[in-house]
């Protein structure tokens, strides 16, 4: 089990994989990829029980990624865990690569293909009912963006999700308040996001999505509540990690030159510095 | 080759009615079999499954991607899922979920169109389904399957709940009476099945208008001397190539019958084959064309658009230039 220390480092060094990896596609979700590197890190180092060398085990934990747009995040973990070579994403978006921009079952790890939005909420609750068929141990975990949200679909699995009583299955959301065209609030407003899902019949917590200690506590404390799907708000920071990028729309799916890119490493070496 | 049995035209149950019955069978013996349903399990014929199965019959209300999509993450746990809705709503509102989280993803969710095609009449365009297959067809990984009969529905649903893969089967509500009673003629995804075979004229039917066909083709036989070949082409995709390849080698004519739109149909799919493999023999695509349809029962607008014993004469007729 990693330390605290050794998590914080991991984050840091998964900033600076996802960047190498966007600038070697020459593409990628930047922003998304930043703000919810820090849910990724916590749940495969700390929460998830799956296996690279086992990952059909039919007990295994389950991790669906809705914004699989932010697949960049998923492959720098994936390779971290051992699920593939680290060396196979320089290869992300070339021509006949199994390493698309958004997850697909072709990559060892990926439990479902997604990347048009509002699905993976649903087949989070189908694996969570599932679980309970069956009487199994496991977990479901999905990460959505706050600017999915409006998509019905969501609305229409969470209503699922509790109607079953769906207590296996926690929902994180990536709030990093930004969409492509600008911030959720004025795109599409979906607050209190908080209420909307309690009055779904879901238990709801607010953490600060960068901070690896109240992640840790969060999962640690599932189900919030007994008999009820559990929804964990990460509040977040588009871009997060990289200062220039922090907040910036222009960052949901911008590339770096390489300018940028040395002054991003920069920060984060330094960064890097101060946690040790 | 069998002849349509008279009897059966009057003890013939819907396919739906098969459908249910048979699922109840499998869920006897494998409890991962599902029945998943969108306020459904009523027209869907599955209240007695519900009753016998409480613990195999998941509710998910009015909201169809959500249907599908749960039926997805079921699958991928290892769940046998029937995932039964309206087919004009299972493949208009959940087409993403059917293209993405079945298909794409490999899910292998077995897709239960229920009252298909114009099965609704008078309930108009909103219930009718005359785009499923056209849709459907576009999507890589899906099998689609129409049955034609009592035998054929039965044999598809067990065949399909061993497959693990996508499909879609679509299921009309009409009472229909067996095609053959031949048992020699069996059943098998992927393969047409010839019902009856002539030198005149192939029809290549599927679902609920095999029997207009079979009946035209009997007519046919008596009234004007002509042996027509009758294909329930029940798999539209993949289509049987091979059977399309030698009923146009075997007659003169081509003609198609399905309760779809004319466009990206059955129809279609056998005209590209045929064209890109340099056949010409006469052919037609009967179907509902492209216009809202006119207001009836199944069995008014299957008549007024000539997917009918008579218009099926008539079409065979004009394409033989008689």
């Amino acid at each position: 089990m990693m330390t605290g220390r050794e998590l914080e480092l991991r984050s840091n060094l998964y900033r600076q994989k996802i960047l190498k990896y966007i600038v070697g596609a020459k593409a990628g979700h930047t922003g998304g990829s930043l703000s919810c590197i820090d849910i990724l890190n916590v749940l495969y180092n700390y929460v998830l029980n799956v296996d690279p060398k086992n990952f059909g085990a039919a007990d295994r934990d389950r991790y669906i990624q809705s914004k699989g747009h932010c697949v960049e995040a998923l492959f720098v973990v994936l390779a971290d865990k051992g699920f593939f070579p680290e060396s196979d994403l320089e290869t992300l978006c070339k021509y006949k690569s199994h390493y698309i921009g958004h997850p697909t079952r072709k990559v060892h790890g990926v439990e479902q293909n997604t990347g048009a939005l509002g699905h993976g909420l649903s087949l989070s609750v189908g694996t969570a009912l599932a679980a309970k068929l069956d009487n199994k141990p496991y977990r479901v975990y999905t990460l959505l963006g706050d600017g999915e949200l409006p998509e019905g679909s969501n609305w229409e699995a969470a209503l699922t999700a509790s109607h079953y009583n769906l207590d296996n299955l926690c929902a994180i959301i990536d709030k990093n308040s930004l969409q492509i065209t600008g911030s959720t609030a004025d795109v599409c407003n979906t607050d209190p996001i908080d209420e909307k899902f309690e009055s779904f019949g879901w238990e709801v917590e607010h953490v600060n999505g960068h901070s690896i200690s109240e992640l840790k506590q969060a999962f640690d404390s599932l189900p919030l509540k007994k008999g009820k799907p559990s929804l964990i708000i990460a509040h977040t920071v588009k871009g997060n990690g990289v200062s220039f990028m922090e907040n910036q729309v222009k960052w949901h799916h911008g590339v770096p030159d390489a300018g940028q890119y040395e002054e991003a490493i920069k920060e984060l070496e330094q960064k890097k510095a101060a946690i040790l | 080759m069998g002849t349509v049995v008279e009897s059966q035209v009057v003890n013939g149950v819907a396919n739906l009615e098969v459908f249910s019955n048979t699922l109840q069978e499998l869920a006897q013996r494998d409890r991962d079999i599902l029945a998943v349903t969108s306020d459904s399990r009523g027209s869907g014929k599955l209240v007695p499954f519900g009753q016998k199965f409480p613990d195999q019959i998941i509710e998910i209300g009015i909201a169809e991607q959500n249907l599908v999509g749960v039926a997805a993450g079921l699958a991928s746990a290892g769940k046998k899922v029937f995932a039964v809705s309206p087919a004009c709503f299972l493949t208009a509102r959940a087409l993403e979920q059917i293209k993405n989280d079945v298909a794409y993803s490999d899910n292998p969710v077995k897709l239960i169109g229920i009252s298909a095609g114009v099965s609704y009449g008078a309930l108009g365009s909103t219930h009718h389904s005359l785009h499923d297959y056209a849709v459907l067809r576009a999507i890589n990984n899906m099998i689609i399957v129409a049955p034609a009969d009592n035998f054929e529905t039965q044999q598809a649903i067990k065949q399909a709940a061993e497959l693990n893969k996508p499909i879609y089967l679509r299921f009309g509500k009409k009472p229909m009476p067996l095609l053959t009673n031949d048992e020699s003629n069996s059943f098998q995804l992927g393969k047409g099945r010839v019902i009856t075979e002539g030198e005149d004229i192939a029809i290549i039917a599927t679902g609920e208008a095999v029997l207009p066909a079979l009946q035209a083709a009997e007519k046919l036989k008596s009234s004007h001397g002509l042996n027509a070949t009758v294909v329930s082409m029940h798999t539209i995709k993949p289509l049987d190539y091979a059977l399309l390849k030698q009923v146009a080698a075997n007659t003169k004519a081509l003609l198609t019958v399905e309760e779809h739109s004319v466009y990206g149909g059955l129809g279609e799919a056998c005209a590209s084959y045929l064209l890109e493999n340099r056949y010409s023999n006469p052919f037609k695509i009967m179907g509902i064309p492209d216009e809202y349809t006119v207001t009836g029962s199944q069995a008014e607008i299957m008549n007024h658009y000539g997917i009918s014993e008579a218009g099926i004469i008539a079409a065979s007729l004009d394409l033989l230039n008689l």
